[in-house]
């Protein structure tokens, strides 16, 4: 989906023209835009939850595997999200 | 989108539950907030007698519709009308919409709007505005909107909208008149950096029903637009430009009918001025008994009015929708369609092949390719034409 690398160093910005927040009836975080929603599933909620523009890669991946000690090694999961996200110009990089 | 009639195109993709009567949350919450407009297209989806309905909610009516509808799940908040503009308080229900956490868009003709306003509404927490646009060029932009500024003013203020950075939505209802033109429209949205554009077909519900022969594209124009409008996405893409090209088929050049609304009350719900709250903004046309948000809550009204259950759920189908194994894909089609063609709402949308009435959109079709474009002979949108239709 994304043609650029993902690097741990890179920092990813939410796209202005979504609005990311937790929707209590839907039991989930969503991305809001003109007129519509899309419903993220739970690793991409975690991830995107830290994505604030300070963040790199690197240190979004360290933190939720310091909050899901048990998922192993997430880098790989994470990279492939942030690609897809990148391909749906969801992120800027 | 609110004034293209086509509501159908105006919601989230969202899945459906089609069991028995069952329904989902209202997301979209469409606030008509008057039915007063400077412009007077002759498509305008509000109802041919607007004017036999003067009165509007106050601030505090609308603000309290709004949280009852956050709380029953609502998160997307259209503020349409009429022009909403002309509402002296659209600020405080801008703030207090996205106090309560909703994704807010203006649906706008941009006739009354300044960079001023745009600003302060930004700053009340509106996330989105839409400008609605009659054509590419000025002369047949304002010939369609009855106004002599309407075109500059628009362009103005598409402008303004994203200097200050706010996503922009173009909206172009397209017919006859300015299909032709799609090339054009398509690259003034590209010039004014829309992020998302809807080339909406004009779907034929309130004026555009009563114009629909001066609307009404032929087949052949309707495919060079569409393959057009496809030509534009790949090179688009292909410059890595991401706008987005929304193309509207208009359902008279189908076979089979629309899913209208996602089906009837399962995501979409439409507050009018004075507060009848409806299914779908055309829905005011059926008779049907729908509750008004003064006498009603919003949940009841959602759950358990018997307007908001009429069409749940397929025990009210005839045939031929009754044994279609497509019955849980559209639904019927379109109630408002069927009643207008046909006079019984419960008919299968006569746009569906299978409809003993389908002749009367293939008629259609074939006057389309009789008509000769005359500006004159529409019946434009406005309160002096509307009291033609009023009751009184």
């Amino acid at each position: 989906m994304s043609d650029i690398e993902i690097t741990p160093a890179l920092v990813p910005v939410l796209n202005k023209m979504f609005r990311f927040q937790w929707e209590k009836a839907q039991n989930c975080f969503v991305l809001l835009y003109p007129e519509g929603m899309i419903q993220l599933n739970g690793p991409a909620g975690e991830i995107l939850a830290l994505v604030d523009g300070e963040r790199s890669v690197a240190a979004i991946t360290s933190e939720l595997e310091t909050k899901f000690p048990d998922a192993g090694d997430l880098s790989g999961d994470i990279i492939e999200f942030l690609g897809e996200a990148h391909g749906q110009h969801w992120i800027t990089l | 989108m609110a004034n293209t009639g086509s509501p159908c195109n105006a919601q989230p993709t969202l899945p459906i539950i089609s069991d028995d009567k069952a329904h989902g949350q209202p997301l979209w919450l469409l606030a008509e907030l008057t039915y007063k407009c400077p412009l007077q297209c002759p498509y305008c989806s509000n109802p041919l007698d607007f004017s036999d309905f003067g009165g509007e909610l106050t601030t505090q009516q609308w603000l309290d519709v709004f949280q009852q509808g956050r709380d029953l799940g609502a998160v997307q908040l259209g503020f349409s009308g009429g022009e909403p503009l002309v509402r002296q308080d659209l600020i405080q229900l801008i703030g207090g919409a996205h106090e309560m956490g909703y994704y807010t868009n203006l649906i706008t003709s941009g006739v009354g709007l300044n960079e001023h306003k745009m600003a302060e509404f930004q700053q009340a927490g509106l996330d989105h505005i839409q400008v609605s646009f009659q054509a590419s060029d000025e002369s047949v932009n304002n010939m369609l909107s009855g106004s002599k500024k309407a075109f500059e003013q628009k362009l103005k203020m598409a402008k303004e909208v994203k200097a200050q950075g706010y996503p922009m939505v173009l909206n172009f209802v397209t017919h006859r008149h300015n299909i032709d033109r799609i090339d054009r429209i398509i690259e003034l949205c590209v010039e004014l950096d829309a992020d998302y554009v809807e080339l909406a077909t004009c779907q034929y519900y309130g004026w555009a029903y009563e114009n629909v022969e001066q609307l009404l594209p032929t087949r052949a124009q309707l495919e060079r637009a569409e393959r057009i409008t496809n030509e534009y996405r790949a090179k688009l893409a292909a410059e890595g430009n991401p706008i987005k090209l929304i193309f509207v088929t208009p359902d008279y050049y189908e076979e089979r009918p629309k899913g209208c609304m996602n089906g009837w009350g399962q995501v979409f719900l439409t507050v009018t001025p004075d507060g009848k709250a409806l299914p779908c903004h055309s829905a005011r046309m059926l008779p049907i008994e729908f509750p008004n948000v003064t006498e009603m809550s919003l949940q009841e009204i959602w759950d358990t009015s018997p307007g908001f259950n009429h069409f749940r759920g397929n025990t009210w189908m005839k045939e031929p929708c009754r044994s279609c194994d497509e019955k849980e894909k559209d639904f019927g089609g379109c109630h408002c369609q069927a009643f207008m063609l046909t006079g019984d709402m419960y008919n299968a949308d006569p746009v569906c092949a299978k409809s003993e009435h389908h002749h009367l959109i293939e008629e259609a079709r074939e006057r389309a390719e009789a008509v000769v474009n005359n500006p004159d002979e529409f019946t434009f949108r406005n309160e002096r034409n509307s009291k033609v239709f009023a009751k009184g």
